[in-house]
């Protein structure tokens, strides 16, 4: 860093930005562990195929062909064939995208909002914590995907109201963990310290408070994220998330019900997509509560 | 350098009376030591005088005015704390350099690097630990930067909350003995908390003596070794405390 050349007698050696260094910490920490490492490749896996995906799949996902109907596995379609003769393969793929638009989605409101009203509600207390907690109460006194349920029934059945109505059952447990971690160290002497140098409440949450809720916030939103894969794919399921002829895993699967008995593969393919995504998602969140911790981040 | 006045300073929690009617004056650039046991309000007093107690009734005046009257940057520039537990009073994910540029920013102080270095050098630790977090840092160090951060907004008093007692015999010594020469360099006024005699005659000029919330009696630091003091517990604390010097 510039500052310490200037500052430091002695010339220091080049240093990654700090920022870099954590991220670096963190991955090479992940890569050590097996099961964080499964993760991690499916995780990549995930993102590559949404990314490439009209490179990877080998036919339009869209395309019917009805002479070519619930063909099996084999050379010419890798996972055979739905009812309409697409190529599973490819709709599997073309899926990822949809998966993955739902995740990041999903996690990009669900974070921030927890955060801020778990950590208001923690550092302010008092009335304040009473009103947002309540809130917090009838949100999680509903199974997700009930509630989930009658936000799309009032919503209108489509992909972008799934995500909304997810968004809006996922944030509650991120602001009861937020809360329950800023309550741990509201009366800490580095808080003390801070407001003593003139912090308003606003800094302190978000320079001092933050920080410290971040880690367990992330850990809880990665092992969330299986949840919300399977909510998206329960909605699909259902006909009341991504609507035909959208590839979604979880409609795929619904619309291959009616064949299991006697073309497995239908099911079987997008069954084990949303498996493998949603494991990979858990292990990655395990590994990421032992990766998170800062004697282990700053190292070096 | 300012005084400290503090008068008919009294604190509830609930039901329960913790500080009755407490007078205490210091002089600008003393150094006045709160002694007596746990729970005897020590600490509180100090809480209340930085405002991070805000229920309190009576007075405390700092260089003649109110902390009541000041607004937040005055009071930040008045008088800043050190607190006892050095492991818990530095933001385990803030570098040094982020914790003690904090105030700066936050009262908009300029020549932001050199100050930083400045404060490095006046508490004895190398400036390239400014880019260490606090858990590779020994508690002594860490203490030091918690001194550093205090000191870096030029405030005229330092509130010290047993600032030693965390620390292992050797690193009080040293802690001391930086605090001293602070106040030889600096001119603070020192308000310190310390459950120890030993570290009250190091430092102090005059301390008061505490019980159940009420300042038992006040006395200037030779009446530790040479006896002065008239109240009963006053007494007691002293002989108790010497005894103890004895045995070690």
């Amino acid at each position: 860093m510039s500052m310490t050349d200037r500052l430091s007698s002695a010339p220091a050696p080049r240093r990654l930005p700090h920022g870099l260094i954590v991220a670096r910490n963190i991955l090479l920490f992940l890569m050590r562990a097996p099961t964080s490492l499964f993760g991690l490749i499916v995780l990549g896996l995930l993102i590559t195929l949404a990314v490439f995906a009209p490179l990877i799949a080998t036919h339009d996902p869209y395309v019917q062909n009805l002479q070519n109907t619930l063909q099996p596995p084999s050379a010419a379609h890798l996972f055979g064939t739905d009812e309409l003769g697409r190529d599973i393969f490819s709709r599997l793929v073309a899926g990822s995208r949809i998966t993955l638009s739902i995740i990041f989605l999903v996690t990009i409101v669900v974070g921030p909002l927890g955060l801020f009203f778990g950590t208001v509600a923690g550092y302010y207390g008092g009335k304040v914590d009473t009103v947002l907690m309540r809130i917090t109460d009838i949100f999680l006194s509903f199974p997700s995907l009930i509630l989930s349920l009658a936000f799309v029934a009032a919503l209108g059945p489509s992909l972008n109201n799934a995500i909304i109505a997810i968004s809006l059952t996922a944030w509650p447990p991120i602001a009861r963990l937020a809360r329950a971690e800023t309550m741990t160290f509201r009366q800490a002497d580095y808080i003390a310290a801070a407001k003593l140098q003139g912090a308003s409440s606003a800094r302190i949450i978000w320079r001092s408070i933050v920080p410290m809720c971040l880690p367990s916030v992330l850990i809880r939103l990665t092992l969330n994220m299986a949840t919300v894969i399977l909510t998206a794919a329960g909605l699909g399921f259902l006909g009341l998330g991504a609507q035909p002829p959208l590839p979604e895993w979880g409609a795929m699967i619904a619309t291959g019900r009616r064949y299991m008995i006697d073309s497995w593969w239908l099911v079987t393919f997008p069954g084990l997509a949303i498996l493998c995504v949603s494991l990979a998602f858990n292990l990655l969140g395990d590994g990421l509560r032992d990766a998170l911790d800062p004697k282990q981040m700053n190292r070096g | 350098m300012k005084s400290v006045t503090i008068s008919d300073l009294c604190v509830s929690f609930g039901a329960l009376q913790v500080l009755h009617d407490i007078q205490l004056e210091v002089a600008a650039g003393e150094c006045f030591g709160l002694v007596g046991e746990s729970g005897s309000g020590k600490s509180t007093i100090l809480r209340c005088a930085a405002q991070l107690n805000q229920k309190w009734t009576g007075t405390v005046e700092i260089g003649g005015k109110s902390v009541r009257d000041m607004s937040v940057a005055e009071r930040c520039r008045a008088m800043q704390m050190v607190f006892q537990d050095p492991y818990g009073s530095l933001h385990p994910r803030h570098s040094i350099r982020t914790t003690l540029e904090e105030g700066l920013r936050i009262n908009g102080i300029g020549n932001r690097d050199a100050r930083l270095a400045q404060a490095m050098r006046d508490v004895g630790l190398p400036v390239e630990f400014l880019d260490r977090y606090p858990h590779q840092l020994s508690g002594g160090q860490r203490q030091r930067v918690a001194i550093a951060r205090a000191l870096i907004l030029e405030p005229d008093v330092l509130l010290l909350d047993e600032p030693t007692s965390a620390l292992d015999v050797s690193v009080q010594a040293e802690v001391l003995n930086l605090l001293v020469r602070l106040q030889k360099e600096k001119g603070f006024t020192y308000l310190m908390v310390s459950h120890d005699l030993a570290v009250v005659d190091h430092m102090c000029d005059r301390f008061a003596i505490m019980q159940h919330g009420r300042v038992v009696e006040v006395l200037p630091r030779e009446a530790i070794t040479q006896g002065g003091a008239t109240q009963p517990y006053a007494k007691e604390l002293i002989a108790a405390s010497l005894e103890y010097e004895h045995a070690v």
